[in-house]
C-alpha cells in the first residue's frame, strides 16, 4: 500500500537525515544564521521587556476579530517580503545567466548564473505559492477580518474561535514552507504543479510533499475563514443594516468568500490525490496505468480560477471604499458595482479552461471558455466606470490611499486589456507559457497590492488611533510604481520577444537588456520596500501628532467610522441602528455624528484560548511528519489534534459580561482620549504610552467577576 | 440614498438601537454548519468528476472494471444500514423536541450501531476486494474508485465519532444551548453523507454493475 521511497528512510525519523539540512549552501546557510540571530535578538527583547505574557494574553490567545486581523496582515506582510526576496532572486538570476555563454559562478555550482536549475525552480515555485496563497490572500482575508464586522455594526465574526483557527492554521502553512527553506527541499514544478512531474518516479524528495501540506493547511484555514464570513455577514447585520445598505466592500466580501467556500475543496481533492499517487501508489496523475494527466490540470484550475477572483474582488471592494471617501461623493452606480461584483464571481467559475487552451480541446470548447474569459470584462469595466464616475465632478483629496487606489486602477486597466488579449485562443497560443502572460496576471496581481496598501493606510488610523505619514505613503507609491514599470514593461516586451516563463538560462544576449532594465526597477523595489519600514517607523513615532478621531478622514461614509478610532474590543458601545446606505455620511449630514448612547446594555463577549494554537500546531507538526513520512508523528499529531477538538466542544466557552455601567465607563474614556479638534490634541494615555496596541481587553475587577466557569 | 433635502425629525430618528437582543446563536451555527455541506459537497462533487474523468475502458488499464466487482446486493445492505441509521437519528431529534433525554441517547445509540453496521460491512467489501488482487495500485480507475468510496467512509468514521461524543455530552451535560445547535449540525452531517451514499451507490455500484 504505502510507496517505497528511493533512499533511507528509519522508522523513527523517517526521511529525516542530516545530509537533509544544506549548510553547505552558500545562500541558504548565511540565512540561515542570519534568522537564528535575529530570532534571538527578537526572543531576548521580548524577554527583557517582558511582553510574554502580554503576547500570550491579547494575541496569541485572542479571539477578537480585529486582533487577528492584524496578525494575518502582519503574516501577510511577512511573507510578501519573503516572496519579494524570491523574485528578486529569479530576476538576478536572469540578468547574470542571460547570453550563450559558460558564466556561472562556478562556488555555487551554477552552470549560468548564480543558481542550480533545481534552486531555481524551488524559487519560482515557492514565489508563486508565496505570492497568491500566503501574502494576499491573508492580507485581504486580514482586512476582511478587521473590516467586515465593523461595517454590519456586529460584535465579532460569528465563530470567533473558529476565526483563530483559521488563522492559526494559514499559520501553520506558513511556517511549513519556510521551513522547507532550511529542512530538505522545496517543489520545483511551479506553484500550481506539472503532471505527471510531481509523481515520485520523477520528484523523489520531499519537495513535492511539502508543497502538497502547505497548500492542504491554507486551503483548510482560509475554507473554515470564509464559512465564518459568510455566516457573519448574513446572521449578524446590525438592525436597519439591509442587504441594499450592506456596504461594497462587505458585498466583495461576501462574493470572495462564496467563491472560497466553493472552490477551496476543489484543491483540496486535486492535492489530496497527488499525495494519494505519493504515499498510496494509485495512479490518477500517472503518465500509464489509466491515470490522466490532465484531471489534475483541471481539477487544479477548477480552483485556481476561481481563486484568482477571490483575492481580486476584496481588492475591488477596498477601491469600492477608499475613492467615495476621497471624492466626498456617494459611491457611483451601487446597485451595478454589487451586481458587477457577482457576475465576476459567477463567471469564475467557468473559465478555467483559458490556463490550459493549448491542451488542445478543440474548436467548440475553446471558444466557450474564451467568450466566458471575455465576459469577466463586461462588469469589471463596469466597475471601472463606476470608480471614474465616482470621482467625476468630486471634490478629490490627493491622499497617499487615494494615490494607491488610482495606481490601483491603472493596473487593472493593463492587465485587464492584456488579459482580453490572451483569452483569444489564437492570441493564447502564441504567448502560452510566455512573459508576457507573467507580466499580464502581475498586473492584476499588483493591482491587488497597490488596493492592500492603500487600504492599510485607509484603515490604519480605525485599528490603530493614528494616521499614517502621508509624506512617506506617497514617497513609497512612486518608488513602487517605478519599480512595477521598470520590471514589467520590459517583461512584456521580453514576452513578445519569446523569452518563456521560468528560464534559469535565458540564452538569446538580445535579451541583456532589459533583464538589465528590470534588475534595476527590482533594485527600485528594494527601495520602496526601506519606505515602507520608514513610513511605519515614522508613524509611529509621531503618532500623537496624528491621533484620529472617530472619523479619521473627516470623508468617510461607511459604517466602520461610525466607532470610536482605536475601536474598542467591544466593537460598538450600543449597536446603531441603520438609517442609511452610507450611515456614517448620512449621519455627518444630519448633525447626528456626534450623539453618542445616552444609556449601555450589558455586552456578552467571548474568551480567549489557546486551543487554536494548539490546534495550529498540531497540524503544523503534522504536515512536517507526513512530509518526511514520519509515520509515528503524523498518528500522534492527528489523534492530539482531534483531542483537542473534542475537549474544546466538551469545555465549551460560556463568554463573560460586561455590564452596561462598565460600558459607560469605558466609553466614557473612549471619548476623553479621543481628540475633539481632529487631531491636534496630544491623547490622554491609551496608546501613547508605550504599546502601539490602542485598545485593550482590560476590565475592571468586578466586572471580572461575571466571567463564567474560565474556559481555559 | 438620502440627501440632505430630505427632512429628518431628530427626536424621531433611531440612532441606537434599544431592542436589538444580538443574533440568534443556533441559528446562526445552524446556516455556519450548512456552509461546511456546502463546501463538503463540493468536495464530493471534485471526486465524482474524478471518477467521471477516470471511468473509461482505458482508465482500469490491464485491470478489472467495475462491472466485474461490485456487488449491488451486497451494497444494498449498507444502503439500508446507513438509512435506518438516518431514520434513528431522526427519531431521536423528535425526542430532542419533547426534552426526552433518554430517548435522544437511545436514537444516538441506534443510529451509532447502525452506521457501525455499515462501516464493518464496507470493511468486509475492501476486504474481499483486496484479497482478490483489486486494490487501488492497480489502474486509475480502480483508484479513483477506492477514493471515493473510502472518503464517503471515512466521512462515516468521523460521524460514529461526533455521533459518541453527543452520547457522552448529552448524558453529562444535557440539553444545553451548545449541545442543542450540535445535535442538529449532526443531523445535517449524517443526512448529507446519506445523499452523498445514494449517488455514490447510483453511480458507482448500479452503473458499475450494469456497464
Amino acid at each position: 500500500m504505502l510507496v517505497h521511497v528511493p533512499g533511507p528512510w528509519s522508522p523513527l525519523l523517517g526521511r529525516l537525515a542530516l545530509s537533509e539540512i544544506p549548510y553547505k549552501n552558500l545562500i541558504l546557510a548565511p540565512l540561515f544564521v542570519l534568522i537564528v540571530l535575529v530570532g534571538l535578538a527578537l526572543v531576548g527583547w521580548i524577554t527583557k521587556r517582558g511582553l510574554w505574557g502580554y503576547l500570550w494574553r491579547e494575541w496569541f490567545t485572542t479571539v477578537d476579530h480585529k486582533k487577528l486581523g492584524i496578525m494575518y496582515i502582519f503574516l501577510g506582510l511577512v511573507m510578501l517580503f519573503r516572496g519579494f526576496i524570491d523574485g528578486l532572486m529569479i530576476r538576478t538570476q536572469q540578468m547574470l545567466a542571460v547570453g550563450p555563454g559558460d558564466n556561472g559562478i562556478k562556488a555555487m555550482g551554477a552552470i549560468h548564473g548564480y543558481l542550480t536549475p533545481f534552486h531555481f525552480g524551488q524559487i519560482y515555485s515557492a514565489h508563486g505559492l508565496i505570492m497568491i496563497l500566503l501574502a494576499a490572500t491573508p492580507l485581504l482575508v486580514g482586512l476582511m477580518n478587521i473590516i467586515v464586522p465593523l461595517q454590519i455594526g456586529a460584535r465579532d465574526m460569528a465563530f470567533p474561535y473558529l476565526n483563530a483557527l483559521g488563522f492559526w492554521i494559514t499559520a501553520a502553512g506558513a511556517a511549513l514552507i519556510m521551513i522547507s527553506l532550511f529542512v530538505g527541499d522545496f517543489s520545483h514544478n511551479g506553484w500550481f504543479g506539472y503532471a505527471p512531474i510531481f509523481e515520485m518516479s520523477y520528484s523523489p524528495g520531499v519537495g513535492v510533499d511539502y508543497w502538497i501540506w502547505t497548500l492542504e493547511l491554507i486551503a483548510l484555514g482560509t475554507t473554515l475563514g470564509s464559512i465564518n464570513f459568510l455566516a457573519t455577514v448574513v446572521k449578524m447585520r446590525a438592525p436597519g443594516m439591509t442587504w441594499g445598505r450592506l456596504p461594497v466592500f462587505t458585498w466583495s466580501a461576501v462574493s470572495a468568500n462564496i467563491i472560497a467556500l466553493t472552490s477551496f475543496p476543489c484543491l483540496q481533492v486535486a492535492l489530496a490525490l497527488v499525495g494519494a499517487d505519493r504515499y498510496l501508489g494509485t495512479h490518477f496523475f500517472t503518465a500509464g496505468f489509466g491515470g490522466n494527466l490532465m484531471l489534475y490540470t483541471n481539477l487544479f484550475w477548477l480552483w485556481g480560477h476561481p481563486e484568482v477572483y477571490f483575492v481580486i474582488l476584496p481588492a475591488f471592494g477596498m477601491l469600492g471604499e477608499i475613492i467615495p471617501t476621497f471624492s466626498e461623493k456617494p459611491l457611483f452606480g451601487y446597485v451595478a458595482m454589487v451586481l458587477a461584483t457577482f457576475a465576476i464571481a459567477g463567471v469564475s467559475w467557468i473559465v478555467w479552461l483559458h490556463h490550459f487552451f493549448t491542451m488542445g480541446m478543440g474548436p467548440y470548447v475553446s471558444t466557450e471558455f474564451s467568450v466566458a474569459t471575455m465576459l469577466v470584462g463586461i462588469p469589471t469595466g463596469v466597475k471601472v466606470f463606476n470608480w471614474a464616475f465616482t470621482m467625476y465632478r468630486g471634490r478629490i483629496s490627493y491622499t497617499a490611499a487615494m494615490h494607491w487606489a488610482l495606481g490601483a486602477l491603472f493596473l487593472l486597466l493593463i492587465g485587464g486589456l492584456t488579459g482580453m488579449m490572451l483569452s483569444i485562443p489564437a492570441i493564447n497560443y502564441m504567448v502560452h507559457n510566455s512573459v508576457f502572460v507573467v507580466a499580464h496576471f502581475h498586473m492584476m496581481l499588483l493591482c491587488i497590492v497597490y488596493a492592500v496598501f492603500g487600504a492599510v493606510i485607509y484603515w490604519w488610523p480605525k485599528v490603530f488611533g493614528f494616521r499614517l505619514n502621508e509624506a512617506w505613503g506617497k514617497i513609497m507609491f512612486w518608488l513602487f510604481s517605478a519599480g512595477t514599470a521598470l520590471v514589467f514593461i520590459p517583461m512584456f516586451m521580453l514576452g513578445f520577444m519569446g523569452e518563456t516563463r521560468r528560464l534559469d538560462w535565458p540564452f538569446d544576449p538580445h535579451w541583456a537588456g532589459l533583464f538589465d532594465v528590470q534588475e534595476f526597477g527590482i533594485a527600485i523595489y528594494v527601495l520602496s520596500v526601506v519606505s515602507f519600514v520608514v513610513l511605519l517607523f515614522v508613524s509611529i513615532r509621531d503618532r500623537a501628532k496624528e491621533r484620529v478621531g472617530a472619523d479619521a478622514w473627516g470623508t468617510s461614509r461607511s459604517l466602520e467610522w461610525l466607532t470610536d478610532s482605536p475601536v474598542p474590543f467591544y466593537n460598538f458601545a450600543m449597536v446603531p441602528e441603520i438609517n442609511a446606505r452610507d450611515e456614517v455620511a448620512w449621519r455627518r449630514e444630519h448633525g447626528f455624528l456626534d450623539i453618542r448612547p445616552d444609556h449601555y446594555k450589558a455586552i456578552h463577549m467571548p474568551n480567549n484560548t489557546p486551543v487554536a494554537l494548539y490546534i495550529g500546531a498540531t497540524l503544523f507538526l503534522l504536515g512536517f511528519a507526513l512530509t518526511w513520512r514520519i509515520w509515528w508523528l503524523s498518528g500522534i499529531a492527528l489523534l492530539a489534534t482531534v483531542a483537542l477538538m473534542i475537549w474544546r466542544s466538551a469545555k465549551g466557552d460560556p463568554g463573560y459580561v460586561i455590564s452596561a455601567e462598565e460600558i459607560a465607563r469605558l466609553d466614557r474614556e473612549a471619548r476623553q482620549k479621543m481628540p475633539v479638534d481632529g487631531g491636534d490634541t496630544v491623547p490622554v494615555g491609551g496608546f501613547a504610552g508605550g504599546q502601539i496596541m490602542a485598545y485593550s481587553r482590560e476590565v475592571s475587577d468586578q466586572d471580572r467577576s461575571h466571567r463564567g466557569p474560565k474556559s481555559w | 440614498m438620502s440627501s440632505s433635502e430630505t427632512v429628518v425629525d431628530p427626536d424621531k430618528v433611531r440612532l441606537w438601537s434599544e431592542d436589538y437582543e444580538g443574533h440568534d446563536v443556533i441559528s446562526t451555527r445552524t446556516f455556519g454548519f450548512w456552509m461546511y455541506v456546502l463546501s463538503d459537497a463540493m468536495l464530493f462533487a471534485t471526486l465524482f468528476a474524478a471518477y467521471g474523468v477516470l471511468s473509461y475502458p482505458h482508465s482500469y488499464y490491464t485491470g478489472p472494471t467495475p462491472a466485474q466487482f461490485v456487488a449491488p446486493w451486497y451494497t444494498f445492505v449498507q444502503t439500508m444500514a446507513l438509512f435506518l441509521s438516518v431514520l434513528v437519528y431522526g427519531w431521536a431529534m423528535a425526542s430532542l423536541k419533547d426534552g426526552n433525554k433518554s430517548g435522544v441517547i437511545n436514537g444516538l445509540l441506534g443510529a451509532l450501531v447502525l452506521g457501525i453496521l455499515f462501516l464493518a460491512l464496507d470493511i468486509h467489501d475492501v476486504m474481499r476486494l483486496v484479497a482478490a488482487g483489486i486494490t487501488p495500485e492497480v489502474s486509475g480507475g480502480l483508484s479513483a474508485f477506492y477514493c471515493l468510496t473510502q472518503v464517503h467512509a471515512a466521512h462515516i468514521f468521523a460521524g460514529l465519532i461526533w455521533i459518541i461524543v453527543m452520547l457522552w455530552q448529552v448524558a453529562r451535560k444535557g440539553f444545553t444551548e451548545d449541545v442543542v445547535g450540535r445535535l442538529i449540525s449532526l443531523r445535517m452531517f449524517w443526512q448529507f453523507q446519506a445523499v452523498m451514499w445514494v449517488f455514490i451507490y447510483v453511480f458507482v455500484y448500479l452503473w458499475g454493475y450494469m456497464s
